[in-house]
């Protein structure tokens, strides 16, 4: 296991690496030139090259390239082209707090999903069953941002038990956390059900009924490992949706996270800054998916890493 | 009839139908057996003749909906299983009756230890401790012939070959030491060396323990060399319930002939192999009379008139044919058989 864990993670070094190229080179390829911006406008033409000078942009890309990989080497990320304040430093604060987020909205995506997926594959085509799965088509149809608001509405505004905005304490956590696990819960039940289905007719669930065993615990013990195992690789795609959906639950309920610190940066043409963000996303996505090999291989032993 | 002889299981008129859209599937359309301690009763009949779906309704696993025991009773020792709750059904369960399914590949749960499959049951009827039945377990494993079984008790199925697989199967079935062990074709997906020690293993557990035997298969090899009595079954009847030895010297439904005739023989030189013509008639539109007549060399006006009974011969076997009965005119000779 522990084996496996170190060649997996060895294996994730070409990725981040394949990561700082496309996100260098797409970088440059959107419109607007940097400098021209902090020059602001009616800068005179010898200003804007001054400042291209400064910052290394007049060099051939890719030595810029070169010099950006060597930077993050050295875990030098840049300063940010808007305040010079160095990245990695703006990361950090930004970093924990989209973390928490995405970590409560994948658990409500696993509980959530898991648990109404259970439900509806334990009686299925009845009414609990159809209920549920209407939720489920609902949540996929519903629009994060559209969602996120009409949440903000009714718990916020009329109810007035959760707060609107901003990030202070745990309150605040389970709007936009809800917002955003909502759609992939929804994925995750259906996934669920489907694969429960699956599971509960092959043999080996009639062994364990000819057993005498409990109905609870042959869905708990025998069929549910094994529903599981594809239920895994949807909750590890489902984290990489999240983390995109971050960019837009931040900006709606208005929190400094790592996707607004993005969205901003996009906005200002602060390369560096966008950058860093990109990658840092990018990494917990690597690590998250390290993660649901590990899980993957301890659910399912017969799987061996080629 | 004393107490040794009273059977521990009796099947009487035993009517398993699965209604789906395409109409009601009479699968198992009225059968009787009965078994006794010790005794090892074999059912044989073509696949779909409703053999597996008799098993599976003795211990009432058969999916519902679509399946549904539809009529007739199962008792044993004297309850009937088809009223029993539940609750009670599942203390039968495994550890009263025990079942041996006929695919070892399929039939153990891929992601949980072999030991821990076979220490779940004890722990459940036998109210073991976790050690205890652990224990317990791997001494099944030895019993069944499995090398070095604390090891292997450990391993998830995927470890273990089709031989080993069966044979923790057999264990799991054995190892609340059940009075009925119903095996549905346990040895058809082994290797035939496999096949004789798989056999020779229940043959030798069940002098041990003494209990009784349904053997399910389609290979009369098998029934030859374990049952006591058997069951043939033909489109959901039985159509000839007779000792082993009646079976296979003077067989006397026509499609008992017909199984047999078609084996093949070691010792005569055979152009093709003896086929029985024809099909079975679908289960969703069983004909009005015999559902062996328009297979039958023997066919009267009769047979498909009306539905013979099974009933008890001379010599104390019982068949489902016109032609063991008065109304027999016996006018159609038969010159093509022979």
């Amino acid at each position: 296991m522990l084996m496996f864990i170190i060649r997996r993670l060895v294996q994730t070094v070409p990725v981040i690496i394949g990561v700082t190229f496309v996100v260098f080179f797409i970088m440059q390829l959107v419109p607007g030139d940097p400098a021209v911006l902090l020059a602001g406008e009616g800068a005179s033409k010898d200003t804007i090259e001054a400042i291209r000078e400064q910052l290394g942009l007049n060099r051939p890309l890719y030595v810029q390239y070169f010099d950006y990989l060597m930077n993050l080497a050295n875990g030098d990320f840049g300063v940010s082209l808007k305040n010079s304040q160095p990245v990695l430093d703006e990361i950090l604060v930004r970093l924990p707090i989209t973390l928490e987020l995405a970590l409560f909205s994948i658990l409500i995506t696993i509980v959530l999903g898991m648990g109404a997926g259970i439900i509806s594959a334990v009686k299925p085509y009845s009414m609990q069953d159809v209920g549920v799965m209407l939720v489920a088509l609902i949540g996929i149809s519903l629009p994060s941002f559209w969602f996120g608001l009409m949440l903000m509405y009714f718990f916020s505004v009329k109810l007035q038990i959760l707060p609107v905005a901003g990030w202070d304490s745990l309150l605040h956590v389970i709007l936009p956390a809800l917002t955003l696990g909502a759609g992939g819960a929804a994925i995750v039940a259906r996934m669920t059900r489907s694969s429960m289905l699956d599971v509960i007719r092959q043999d080996y669930i009639r062994t364990a009924r000819a057993k005498g065993l409990r109905e609870r615990l042959i869905i708990y013990k025998h069929a549910l490992r094994n529903a599981l195992i594809p239920v895994i690789t949807v909750v590890g795609l489902q984290f990489g949706a999240l983390l995109g959906g971050t960019v837009l639950v931040e900006s709606i309920f208005a929190i400094n996270g790592l996707g607004r610190m993005i969205v901003d940066a996009i906005r200002m043409r602060d390369l560096p800054m966008v950058q860093g963000g990109v990658l840092f996303a990018s990494l917990i996505f690597v690590i998250v998916n390290l993660f649901v090999d590990v899980f993957y291989r301890f659910f399912n032993k017969r799987i061996e890493l080629n | 009839m004393n107490e040794k002889n009273k059977p521990i299981l009796e099947v009487k008129g035993l009517k398993t139908y699965f209604t789906t859209k395409r109409g009601v599937s009479k699968a198992v359309d009225g059968i009787d057996f009965t078994l006794h301690k010790g005794e090892t009763l074999g059912i044989v009949g073509e696949s779909g003749c409703g053999k597996s779906i008799t098993s599976l309704s003795i211990l009432r696993l058969i999916p519902s909906p679509p399946g549904k025991i539809a009529g007739g009773s199962i008792l044993f020792k004297g309850n009937d299983l088809v009223t029993m709750s539940e609750n009670e059904m599942r203390k039968v369960r495994g550890n009263e009756i025990s079942m041996i399914f006929q695919e070892p590949m399929t039939s153990l749960n891929p992601v949980i230890p072999v030991g821990e499959q076979i220490a779940e049951a004890l722990r459940l009827h036998q109210k073991m401790g976790r050690r205890e039945a652990w224990a317990k377990s791997v001494e099944m494993l030895k019993l069944v012939g499995i090398p070095s079984p604390e090891k292997r008790a450990k391993q998830e199925p995927f470890q273990l070959s089709g031989g080993m697989r069966q044979r923790v199967m057999i264990a799991m079935a054995l190892a609340c030491t059940p009075e009925v062990l119903i095996a549905d074709e346990p040895t058809t997906a082994l290797d035939v060396t496999i096949q004789a020690q798989i056999l020779a293993l229940i043959k030798d557990l069940q002098t041990k323990i003494g209990m009784g035997v349904i053997m399910i298969t389609h290979d009369l090899g098998v029934v030859a060399e374990t049952c006591d009595k058997v069951a043939v079954m033909y489109a959901g009847n039985i159509v000839e319930h007779a000792t082993t030895e009646q079976i296979f010297a003077n067989p006397k439904h026509p499609y008992t002939q017909g199984l047999l005739a078609s084996l093949p023989k070691i010792y005569e030189d055979q152009e093709e192999l003896r086929t029985i013509e024809g099909s079975v008639p679908s289960s969703y539109n069983m004909p009005a009379g015999c559902r062996f007549a328009s297979r039958c060399p023997y066919q009267e006006a009769i047979c498909t008139a009306q539905q013979p009974e099974l009933v008890e011969q001379s010599d104390g076997s019982k068949v489902r044919c016109w032609k063991y009965t008065e109304q027999w005119t016996g006018q159609v000779e038969q010159e093509e058989v022979v």
